[in-house]
């Protein structure tokens, strides 16, 4: 064989990049007929069986695509082709099952809890107003304040309390991880009434004798540590052991290394750790109306007096019952998605900001 | 840079060759072979491959001939991982990557829409940088884990194991131990474990990524004694940034560069060729190792 030497070419613009190992054209409409098909033929089958109902079309049409689209793939290239595109489509319908459930909810909380939003909705409380009132009077202003408040001095506590925690269980593995991780471990399962009652005689009977927010937000930090801290603690068991190694061989301590280099690195995963803490506490009820209170003015002093929160303005206007009462408790439910959601966004967004920045 | 190398380009090609290089060229065991022998094999025509909108390789061409080994060497990021992985279809794995030209084995194009990317990745099998055993399965189980995977069945799979094995020459070392976990092995072991279990599947070719970058001299050359047994049997491609093992193992070098653009296949020729008389001058400055 003789010896080549490539030709010296430097332009190579007439070349296009392609795909081959993607779905041609042919293939996706090939996958849309089946597709079309299948929704035909299990509405087919409906009509002429005594299967019957939305959950009996969804079955059948799930195992017509499933059996037509592993028939295609076990004549073009064999049975385990076929078990593969059977597993696929098993696999994008759970995922599919799962979204309905969620997508259903958020319609009816957006589609009921639209009716009653109006601009000074936002900037009035209801200390005028029974929940029966008509929908253009009064608010859940005192609400928002209230959630808020709860949510943020729970926050403020819980958040370095967790990440301390999870950063003694593996960074410094003292004796005493074990006890602490079963404790941490054990505390998640704790029904948020049990937290709710702690404080209640612990805070609230003996010392301070009146409800507050503070004391509402302590209930909700007993509820939030455990998920920080677990949730924490696995981001920075995943940071690999190579980093802490290459900060110390650096001839950076302890303290400078885990701050410099392991934290960073976790950034997104801590954050997420906090979202999950979010998540646990913001629709809490029951513990925040045994120590908050619940009320219908607004109140801006977190350390005393009846605070009002989203959870309990839902509960209160669900209770009354009247269709304007249900119709501002949607509103409620529609308002705390906003703001949970909102959260998540914000800390999503600190979370993905480069590192340096 | 390039001006310089063209102009000195025809005087290479007279020159007489240089005293440093054939000490190298004296190393290749297998300089003898310099005939095609029989065989399509696998053949790559004007492959080209991006990542996103980055073009990381062009135009590459080369025929990878039945029962030789042919060793890609280069620069870091001239593209030689990259090219080695469209051969057997692991190029798309990468959820941007999009590539361009022709992939044949036995004269049928393996990007074909009609081809099942499984069954290539049977008949290519590939051996990676890093040892990576299965951590869930015994020794033998990580052997014999690619007949489980393609769901094949075998008559005697002892007999499969023990073949396997001895051909990446391991047999030896864990006959005894089968049933051990493959990470209770040392980093070489690891790694002729790994090619014994790409070997269970009996694959036409086996594409090497650096096999043995993170290996120490002793497990290298077994790796490398490995690698010539098994080529009578088979084609094999190899990635190595070490030009002394390319000259110990291969019949044919490629070299791959990249010139700040994307990595192109510069020069191909028996590997005796190559070290010996090399007739491109960045060839020559590369296996001189003037730089790179």
């Amino acid at each position: 064989m003789s010896s080549n030497v490539a030709p010296v070419v430097t332009n190579f613009d007439h070349v296009s990049p392609i795909r081959p190992w993607q779905a041609s054209v042919r293939d996706r409409l090939i996958t849309t007929g089946i597709f079309l098909g299948s929704v035909a033929m299990s509405y087919l089958i409906i009509k002429l069986t005594g299967l019957s109902g939305k959950l009996g079309f969804f079955a059948t049409f799930l195992s017509v695509f499933t059996t037509v689209n592993a028939t295609r793939d076990y004549f073009r290239f064999g049975s385990a082709s076929a078990k593969d595109s059977l597993v696929n489509t098993l696999v994008a319908a759970g995922a599919f099952i799962t979204i309905v459930p969620i997508s259903s909810i958020l319609y009816t909380v957006i589609s009921k809890g639209i009716k009653g939003i109006y601009p000074a909705l936002f900037f009035r409380d209801m200390s005028l107003n029974a929940p029966n009132d008509p929908l253009n009077v009064g608010g859940l202003g005192h609400s928002i304040v209230g959630t808020l408040l709860l949510v943020s001095v729970a926050l403020v506590f819980s958040v370095p309390i967790g990440i301390l925690t999870a950063l003694y269980l593996t960074e410094i593995k003292g004796r005493f991880s074990q006890p602490i991780r079963f404790l941490v471990q054990a505390m998640s399962g704790v029904p948020s009434i049990v937290a709710g009652l702690f404080i209640f005689s612990a805070i609230l009977i003996p010392i301070t004798k009146d409800n507050s927010s503070l004391l509402g937000s302590l209930s909700l930090t007993i509820l939030m540590i455990p998920t920080v801290a677990r949730t924490a603690e696995e981001v920075l068991n995943l940071i690999p052991n190579d980093l802490r190694e290459a900060g110390i061989a650096l001839g950076g301590t302890q303290w400078r290394t885990v701050a410099m280099i392991v934290v960073p690195a976790a950034k997104s995963g801590l954050i997420t750790a906090i979202i999950l803490g979010i998540a646990r506490i913001a629709g809490e009820t029951a513990p925040v109306l045994l120590l908050a209170g619940g009320g219908d003015k607004f109140n801006f002093n977190p350390t005393s007096g009846p605070m009002g929160s989203l959870p309990y303005y839902i509960w209160r206007s669900f209770g009354a019952g009247s269709p304007e009462a249900v119709t501002r408790a949607w509103t409620g439910l529609f308002v705390l998605l906003v703001i949970v959601f909102a959260l998540f966004a914000v800390a999503r967004f600190l979370g993905n900001r480069k590192v340096g920045k | 840079m390039s001006t310089e190398n063209n102009g000195e380009k025809n005087k290479m090609e007279t020159s007489t060759t240089p005293s440093s290089l054939s000490s190298v060229a004296a190393a290749s065991k297998r300089t003898g072979i310099n005939t095609r022998p029989m065989g399509t094999g696998l053949e790559a025509r004007n492959v080209h491959a991006w990542f996103g909108t980055h073009h990381a390789l062009a135009d590459v061409s080369l025929d990878f001939a039945s029962g030789t080994v042919t060793a890609l060497i280069g620069p870091s990021g001239c593209g030689k991982s990259t090219f080695i992985r469209t051969l057997n279809r692991m190029h798309e794995f990468i959820p941007t990557a999009a590539m361009a030209g022709q992939v044949m084995l036995d004269g049928k194009d393996i990007y074909d829409p009609s081809v099942d990317v499984t069954k290539i990745r049977l008949q290519i099998g590939m051996v990676f940088q890093k040892p990576n055993p299965f951590p869930s399965m015994t020794i033998g189980e990580n052997v014999l884990s690619g007949l489980k995977l393609a769901q094949l069945k075998t008559s005697n799979k002892e007999e499969l194991l023990e073949e396997c094995l001895m051909k990446a020459g391991l047999w030896a070392e864990v006959k005894d131990r089968l049933n051990a976990h493959g990470g209770s092995l040392s980093g070489g072991q690891q790694q002729r474990l790994c090619i014994a279990r790409s070997l269970a599947v009996r694959p036409q070719v086996l594409l090497m990524d650096e096999p043995c970058s993170a290996l120490d001299p002793g497990s290298t050359l077994r790796i490398e004694e490995t690698i010539s047994e098994l080529s009578s049997s088979m084609t094999i491609v190899i990635v190595t940034h070490n030009m002394q093992q390319a000259a110990r193992v291969s019949d044919y070098t490629a070299f791959f560069l990249s010139d700040g653009g994307p990595g192109q296949m510069i020069e191909m020729a028996p590997t005796s060729e190559i070290f010996a008389r090399p007739r491109d001058k960045r060839t020559e400055n590369y296996v001189t190792g003037r730089f790179g």
